[in-house]
């Protein structure tokens, strides 16, 4: 079991890559997609006895994950006819290597704190760190207002890992609650994406700036 | 019983807008059933005040709220005097409302104003009857901010926005004072209860703190002088109503804070007072000047407001100084001169300025120099104007004669005294004198160029007396000015009790006084009567065996054929006086350069800068952007930016997490 763990937290960190470093934008919702459904699966890993409220959670968050909002992203793509981030602040290859660099830090800085509670999952701590400093890489460095939801959708990944680590605290509402928050920011999103493109006629979010005093 | 009607008029007036904000844009539907409920509010309202002033020990609401554990709201004879402006006011603007801004005309914009009219009405009545800090800030902030967007009613043009935005920075210092100043008391007294503060055991250093924020947080309301800044441009911009509202009641819940707080302080040093007095004398001499020099009407009046809060901080001072030296003579004249006149200058300014809305409502402007001889062609507007005007300059036969005399009277009371600290206070008295004096000066330019004389403009020619229910209000007001002038004794009852319910520190020492053994009312109202007999009877004489009238000039230095613009122009007219207050005015001329022998036509204009807005906050927090510019580089307004701030902090935060000793050695050793 604890290998099976393992090879997907690895999994999710070369994911994490990827998305880094991929050009494309649908390629990218497709990888956060495939994070989420991976993310979705680990819990049930984790239980030893599975209640089936815990199997509706996961069921939910890898459909909503997994279709639901990748769906929503991916018309908003073809809706906005965009497909690549042109001109991110940071290159590809430069944004890859520094995710690499900084799943390293991670991995040096944080593999000796002791996660608390579970000795099973030595990884939990870095693998989650990691995903939330490449979301807030991709927040900063890329500007397309799609790419920044995406960023945000690789952060919360990262805060859900880690919360794989309270597992047992955390309610069945609480949960939910988050879930249906991400699936609402998704759907705004979109929508203001189309507005931002009829208005900027361009999908860059530095143009926003302009609406500042 | 009397405070649950207040409550039934608060949620009345509260809810006075929402039905107007659901209907049809051409229905007039809206905002009569707006003043409706605005009108049912006052009458409940005034009933409950008028039980309050009879039975001054009235019961006390406790709501299950959890930020106030003890009273929340409850009325007594202060609270009470301070309703009554409130809900007459705000009934009768909310009357004249209908045809100065009617639905029809200003689709827009009314539904808003009916909505944030019934709001300031219930933001002011909650404060005032608040007797707990949170629910006095509650009221605060519910009228401030409705108050700020009555101001910024016309948003459409840029006058109002700025004018807004600058009340908004006031207001909200003065909130953010209120603040410091309610935490204080809450630490000093352990409750956030508005109950008189134990004179023992309250150090000199906090009661002295808690003095000065009132008076800074209070004061930035009130309009006291340097804190003024927000006030012209205020009253100038907002509807006509709005500014009477705004200046005939708002300021003075600024005065009733400090009035308020002051009454829960123990043991007033006399620095206090003397303060207070010396604030009121700058106020009213500086307030009443730059009002001289105003060419715009609505601004002249809001100026004319900063003089007149000056005259209510003087009786104010007089009080605090009457309570610091422990003469309750003092205290009684000088805190009925100032409550009189807050009713007083709630009246006259309210009249005042609903007569100048008439008045651009009949001519469409407020230049004063573009009106004139409007007393032909709007009669009411100008009766009601004159008694308004004669009230403000504090001359006999109206109220705001009585209060300035109960003022004079305290002031002189001081001297009594001989070789007292307090006879200092006589110097008050050339002060309030001259205040008059230029006051007077001020009406007679105003009402001498916009009523008398030749239209100026084509617009003045064609204007046009106003609707009989804006006529009304005025009506109603001009006669409660009269009925204080005439009967002054009617009011004195009302004041003893309410400088009683003040007087908290120490208890009841002016119970043993009245106001009419101190004063001679009813002798000053009969003396009124027979003075005006003697000067109305030559009148109607006079009158009786007129000639024929016709259309001519005021007697402008014997030119064959007088015109229009050969009139004394309001800038004319006071011109000598701004001249003699050139060093405080600074007026700026535009003159033009003439050349030649036959120059073209050329124009000149003169203004008047406002003192604190446009030479020291302006210029200061222009130098002040100018040297944080750098700062404006972390502050561009994209996403990425900020976000890149966030991970930073929070990487920061990580790195406090970290183990590095450990983690070195682990590196090194093993």
């Amino acid at each position: 079991m604890n290998d099976v763990l393992n090879a997907l937290f690895v999994l999710i960190l070369t994911l994490n890559l990827f998305a880094l470093g991929n050009g494309r934008i649908l390629s990218v919702i497709r990888i956060v997609a495939a994070q989420g459904v991976l993310l979705g699966i680990l819990p049930l890993l984790m239980h030893e006895h599975l209640t089936f409220p815990e199997v509706l959670s996961s069921a939910a968050a890898i459909s909503l994950k997994g279709i639901v909002i990748p769906g929503i992203m991916a018309k908003a793509l073809r809706d906005a006819q965009m497909k690549r981030e042109v001109e991110p602040l940071v290159g590809l290859l430069p944004s890859t290597i520094i995710g690499a660099l900084v799943t390293a830090l991670a991995f040096l800085v944080f593999s000796r704190v002791d996660p608390a509670s579970r000795s099973d999952a030595s990884l939990i701590i870095p693998t989650s760190i990691t995903t939330v400093l490449a979301g807030f890489i991709l927040l900063t460095t890329r500007f397309k207002a799609l790419s920044q939801v995406l960023g945000y959708l690789v952060l919360e990944n990262g805060i859900y890992i880690f919360s794989l680590l309270l597992v047992e605290a955390i309610p069945l509402v609480v949960e939910m609650g988050i879930l249906l928050d991400l699936l609402v920011s998704v759907f705004i999103v979109s929508i203001i994406t189309n507005h931002i493109n009829r208005a900027f006629s361009s999908l860059d979010t530095r143009r926003l700036a302009s609406l500042k005093e | 019983m009397p405070v649950n009607l207040n409550a039934i008029a608060i949620v009345l007036m509260a809810t006075s807008g929402i039905p107007g904000l659901f209907m049809p844009r051409a229905s007039a539907w809206g905002q009569r059933i707006a003043t409706c409920m605005v009108c049912l509010g006052v009458l409940a309202g005034l009933t409950g005040v008028g039980i309050g002033f009879i039975h001054p020990d009235c019961t006390i609401y406790i709501l299950p709220w959890q930020a106030s554990r003890g009273a929340l709201v409850g009325i007594d004879a202060l609270s009470a005097f301070f309703m009554v402006p409130i809900l007459v006011m705000g009934g009768l603007g909310s009357i004249y409302g209908l045809s100065y801004w009617p639905q029809k005309r200003k689709a827009r914009t009314a539904p808003k104003l009916q909505f944030f009219w019934g709001t300031l009405m219930a933001g002011m009545s909650l404060l005032v009857i608040g007797k707990n800090a949170m629910a006095f800030l509650l009221g605060w902030e519910i009228m401030a901010l409705s108050a700020f967007f009555l101001i910024s009613t016309e948003d459409d043009r840029k006058e109002c926005r700025e004018s807004g935005l600058v009340y908004m920075i006031a207001t909200h210092l003065g909130t953010l004072t209120l603040f410091g100043l309610f935490v204080l008391w809450r630490y000093a007294t352990g409750s956030f209860d508005l109950v008189p503060m134990p004179a023992a055991g309250s150090s000199v250093l906090v009661v002295n703190l808690l003095f000065f924020l009132a008076l800074v947080g209070f004061g930035l309301k009130a309009g006291i002088m340097p804190l003024h800044f927000w006030l012209p441009g205020a009253h100038a911009a907002a509807p006509s109503h709005v500014s009477a509202i705004l200046s005939g009641v708002m300021l003075k819940m600024g005065i009733y804070g400090l009035v308020r707080m002051l009454s829960l302080l123990p043991d007033p040093p006399a620095l206090w007072g003397g303060l207070i007095l010396f604030l009121g004398a700058t106020s009213g001499l500086l307030g009443v000047v730059f009002a001289l020099a105003q060419h715009d009407l609505k601004r002249l009046l809001a100026y004319h407001s900063v003089e007149n809060i000056g005259i209510i901080l003087m009786g104010l001072g007089l009080a605090m100084l009457g309570r610091s030296y422990d003469r309750p003579e003092w205290i009684l004249l000088g805190m009925a001169g100032c409550l009189l006149h807050v009713w007083n200058h709630g009246l006259f300014k309210s009249l005042l300025f609903l007569g100048a809305g008439s008045i651009m409502h009949g001519a469409h402007t407020r230049q004063i120099d573009e009106l004139g001889g409007l007393a032909r062609r709007m009669p009411w507007t100008a009766t009601l104007f004159l008694v308004g005007a004669v009230a403000i300059c504090g001359l006999p036969p109206l109220n705001g004669f009585i209060s300035e005399f109960l003022v004079y009277v305290g002031l002189f009371r001081t001297f009594l005294q001989p070789m007292h600290a307090a006879s200092l206070a006589i110097v008050a008295v050339p002060a309030l004198a001259m205040i008059g004096a230029l006051a007077v000066a001020c009406f007679v330019k105003v009402y001498g160029t916009v009523f008398l004389g030749l239209p100026r403009t084509q617009a003045a020619s064609r204007a046009h007396e106003s609707q009989a229910t804006m006529v009304i209000p005025m009506l109603v007001l001009a006669i409660s000015c009269l009925t204080i002038g005439f009967a002054p004794g009617l009011v004195a009852p009302v004041l003893e009790q309410a400088v009683a319910a003040w007087q908290f520190h120490p208890a009841s020492t002016v119970d043993g006084l009245a106001l009419t053994t101190l004063v001679p009312l009813g002798a000053l109202g009969s003396m009124v009567l027979v003075l005006l007999a003697a000067s109305i009877l030559p009148a109607l004489y006079v009158w009786s065996r007129r000639t024929v009238r016709k259309d001519v000039g005021t007697w402008d230095c014997g030119y064959a054929r007088p015109g229009p613009r050969m009139q004394y122009t309001s800038s004319s007219f006071a011109q000598s006086l701004v001249c003699l207050f050139k060093s405080i005015l600074k007026p700026r001329t535009h003159e033009p350069d003439i050349q030649g022998y036959s120059p073209p036509p050329s124009a000149m204009a003169s203004h008047v800068d406002e003192v604190v807005l446009d030479r020291a906050l302006i210029p200061g927090f222009q130098s002040f952007r100018k040297r944080l510019g750098w700062f404006n580089r972390f502050q561009q307004g994209q996403i990425q930016n900020y976000i890149f701030y966030i991970l930073a902090a929070l990487l920061a935060l990580l790195a406090t997490l970290v183990p590095f000793r450990a983690l070195l050695a682990s590196l090194l050793v093993s």
